[in-house]
């Protein structure tokens, strides 16, 4: 189809998007589509100048079902779509401050924002209290990155984390 | 062993008794007693008909005969599962299922040596009305709704397309097994296989359950194929019903196929619409039973049922029906009725469930003892590959189209399980007896008890070691850490967020449109006061602290509730106990703050049972902590709450200093606040050595405080 060449030029830097992320070209150009459908204005940003397409598709890239297969062995781990990339991708959720710790008042501020109206104030404290106490190895009151990628490894996070429809 | 043998001792007596009450039958009845005499006893009694005299000892059977026959029944059923638990090795190698077919087959056995005739048979009327639904609502009510619903999708592909494939293929094949063999099987016509056909390749929810219950395979796998046992019931229902009309009329024709495929949809949501509206109804009910919350129970029986009778009324699918009424009604009921009736639901509907299985079972071992066997060597044993066969290659394709969908692909080893777990149960033999009479139906029969016992005799006692021995991944027994849980759903919601970025109605997009809509409207309309939304993470952490709860002892006083050495003690105990301190002091100085001590326990002891681990683990700190905080609001300002309590808490530990009290406080007391006085709190917020003084201390302190607030 003609107009999709047309289109894919008008995709920035549109081969290293693909070599970074691993979509195809087909995923990129529907990607794109999307991008610009949720971009009224037109302004070639989402959310207040924000997000660009090409931070659009590297967070994106973080949904993309992993490749069982393992025949690159170096390079699995710099796929956005590792489990490693993933599981970072959901600790910076909580770690807002970046400081690379999810400390008590993160946890339970993103507890407050899922628990909401359910439960009262004592409540999350203790629950707050206990997940650090369950995930918290070294004691220092705080869930750094190992101990996240530790509490969750009985988790099928590949599984949870992706899309199909980004294959 | 002792116990095998009363056991064994009691089932003959029951036996024998059933037997000896049932003999005279034969003999002639003492009708022909001249009406003049007796006329005070009833007919058939074996009374000595003494001339009008007073009868010490009489025995009326006739009069009590039907129940007493269905309650030893039931008896012999139980005792025989009794027998089965206690009988030291057995259970591991032999499932259950197959030990009640031969105690039914021993039984049958055993009667008709009696009697030289044939044994009561299972009716299927008896099966479909009575013994079918406690089953089918047990699965239903305790079917696990998230998981059934993420696999959705493939349970469908393989309940109506697989049933449709394997009913084809062996009817067709049978056909030419027919044809081949023509001079023992020439008159078994096309549709007389078809129908035969969708009898046997339906898979069986009883014996699937029964069998898989004690494997202990992984979720979805178990998933996977019970759902599918339960949702064929709507495409098996609707051809066997199909092949019967086309049978009965003189031709068939394209268009009476093609309503034949429109019947299948219209019973399968018609069954679901029916389970609905019990279902929502039975809900509402559950909602006014506050007042006599005995009956309550009740309510969910009759309305399943209700729903499985009417949707056999319209000639729908009843156990779709009944499945989707339990799974509807359930988080409505549970949330409306109290804990005991909840727990009287679930055991009623587990005790009902297993009686109404090994009933079932122990009567298809006492119907195989028949007069009316007709064999046919190469029919039985093609029906016997052809099913195999069939079932094999129909979920190899199935599952090879369906792994490109989903997310997890079901494994090599999980399909093999589901080809090789389906089983064939009650359901065909009932069926079975149902058809119209012609000539070859002995043989089909013959063919459906065959089948039956090999699959859940060879089928059922093998499958454990191959689960084993493959290695297929079993449940997770463990409760999912607080973590755990926690970061699934916030996962949850970040997919179901981005899903909805990237504009792809996913699986996540419809869970959530459906939460909302139950909370804005459902629980709304259908739950009595809705205090009690519980997220998942929250009961995950309830059903922790009960646990642990279980594993205390209690020494003190109850509200006291001390801790054993084993588990960790939460910082924030620590914590509650030097608040308890701090605003003893404080309230003694300031007198301004409301008498807590009473009011919150008080309130504590008047709160759901289901909120009492969370409040008794926090002891009475943890309300002061809350009542502190809200306390010292207007002075911390814009310091994060943990920082603002602990700022409060020096504050107060200053104030404690000067404070005439101090010298009413216990040794081990002003110790522990030497220590906190020593460091400075505002900078080294908690050190791990104050906790420890602290904690060692924690019980006096805690009977301490009590003491204190008894002498103010």
């Amino acid at each position: 189809m003609g107009s999709s060449s047309s289109s894919r030029n008008k995709i920035p830097n549109a081969q290293e998007l693909m070599d970074q992320t691993g979509f195809s070209s087909a995923h990129l150009l529907r990607l794109y589509d999307r991008f610009e459908c949720l971009d009224r204005d037109n302004r070639g940003y989402l959310r207040q100048d924000t997000v660009d397409f090409s931070s659009f598709v590297r967070i994106l890239a973080h949904f993309r079902p992993t490749d069982r297969n393992r025949n690159k062995e170096g390079t699995q781990q710099e796929l956005p779509n590792s489990r490693t990339r993933k599981l970072k991708f959901a600790f910076q959720l909580y770690d807002l401050d970046r400081d690379g710790k999810i400390s008590r008042e993160e946890l339970l501020q993103v507890l407050r924002a899922m628990l909401g109206l359910q439960v009262t104030e004592e409540q999350l404290q203790s629950i707050a209290e206990r997940a650090i106490q369950e995930a918290d190895l070294d004691k220092d009151d705080a869930i750094s990155f190992d101990e996240f990628k530790k509490s969750l490894e009985k988790v099928d996070i590949d599984t949870k984390m992706s899309i199909g429809f980004l294959k | 062993m002792a116990a095998l043998w009363t056991l064994s001792l009691l089932l003959s007596a029951s036996l024998l008794g059933c037997l000896a009450v049932t003999s005279p039958d034969g003999s002639p009845l003492p009708h022909n007693l001249p009406p003049s005499l007796g006329t005070n006893s009833s007919d058939g009694s074996l009374s000595v008909d003494l001339p009008m005299a007073l009868r010490v000892f009489s025995m009326d059977y006739h009069h009590v005969q039907a129940p007493f026959e269905i309650v030893l029944w039931i008896m012999l059923a139980s005792l025989a599962k009794l027998g089965f638990h206690w009988s030291g090795r057995v259970p591991a190698v032999v499932p259950e299922s197959c030990v009640l077919i031969m105690v039914g087959l021993l039984v049958g056995g055993v009667i008709y040596g009696v009697r030289h005739s044939a044994p009561p048979t299972l009716s299927a009327d008896a099966f479909f009305l009575f013994l079918l639904p406690p089953i089918v609502l047990d699965a239903g009510y305790f079917l696990p709704g998230r998981l059934f619903f993420e696999n959705l999708g493939t349970i469908l592909w393989y309940a109506v397309l697989g049933t449709l494939w394997n009913v084809l293929g062996i009817g067709l094949s049978l056909y030419g097994v027919c044809l081949l063999a023509q001079s023992s099987l020439g008159d078994v016509s096309l549709l007389h296989c078809l129908l035969f056909g969708s009898l046997i390749a339906a898979v069986d929810p009883v014996a699937v359950l029964s069998v898989f219950q004690e494997m202990q395979v992984n979720e979805q796998l178990h998933i996977l194929v019970f759902g599918e046992s339960l949702l064929n019931d709507a495409v098996t229902v609707v051809l066997y019903k199909l092949f019967e009309s086309f049978l009965r009329l003189p031709s068939v024709s394209g268009l009476d196929v093609l309503l034949g495929g429109c019947r299948v949809v219209v019973v399968g949501i018609g069954g679901l619409c029916v389970g609905l509206f019990f279902g929502l109804l039975a809900a509402l009910t559950s909602r006014f039973t506050s007042r006599a919350q005995v009956i309550a129970p009740l309510f969910v029986f009759l309305y399943s049922y209700l729903s499985y009778l009417t949707s056999e009324m319209l000639h729908l699918s009843g156990i779709m029906a009944i499945v989707t009424c339990a799974a509807t009604m359930k988080q409505y009921v549970e949330a409306n009725v109290s804990e005991r009736s909840n727990t009287s639901i679930q055991y009623f509907l587990k005790m009902w469930s297993s009686v109404s299985e090994t009933l079932i079972f122990i009567f298809l071992g006492v119907s195989t003892i028949q007069d009316i066997h007709m064999w046919s060597w190469p029919f039985v044993c093609s029906t016997l590959l052809l099913c195999l066969i069939w079932r094999a290659t129909g979920v190899l394709l199935l599952t090879a189209f369906v792994n490109k969908l989903r997310r997890n692909a079901v494994t090599f080893r999980d399909q093999f399980i589901i080809a090789y777990g389906g089983l064939r149960g009650a359901i065909c033999f009932s069926l079975v007896f149902l058809i119209d009479d012609f000539p070859k139906k002995r043989l089909f029969i013959t063919t459906t008890i065959v089948v039956i016992l090999f699959t859940v005799f060879v089928q059922g006692m093998t499958i454990k070691p191959l689960v084993e021995l493959l290695y297929v991944k079993r449940k997770k027994r463990a409760l999912p850490t607080l973590s755990e849980e926690i970061h699934s759903r916030l996962i949850d919601h970040l997919v179901a967020g981005i899903e909805d970025v990237v504009g792809y109605w996913g699986q996540h997009y419809w869970k959530d449109k459906f939460e909302q809509f139950n909370k804005k409207y459902l629980r709304r309309f259908l739950i009595r006061n809705d205090r009690q939304a519980s997220s998942s993470i929250l009961r995950v952490y309830q059903e922790l602290e009960r646990r642990e709860q279980r594993g205390v002892e209690e020494e003190a006083p109850p509200i006291v509730d001390p801790r054993s050495q084993g588990r960790p003690l939460l910082p924030e105990e620590m914590e509650s106990i030097r608040r308890i301190l701090s605003r003893n002091l404080q309230n003694f100085n300031n007198k301004q703050t409301p008498a807590y001590s009473r009011h919150t326990l008080h309130q504590d002891t008047s709160v759901d049972r289901t909120r009492k681990p969370l409040y008794r683990h926090q002891s009475l700190g943890e309300r002061y902590s809350y009542n502190t905080i809200t306390h010292f609001q207007g002075e911390d300002g814009g310091l994060s709450e943990p920082q603002r309590v602990r700022t409060g808490l020096s504050r107060s530990h200053t104030v404690c200093s000067i404070s005439p009290r101090s010298t009413l406080l216990d040794s081990s007391v002003s110790a522990g606040l030497a220590q906190t006085r020593s460091t400075d709190p505002r900078e080294d917020l908690v050190s791990p050595r104050h906790q420890e003084t602290v904690e060692r201390a924690a019980r006096k302190h805690l009977s301490f405080v009590l003491e204190n607030e008894k002498q103010q």
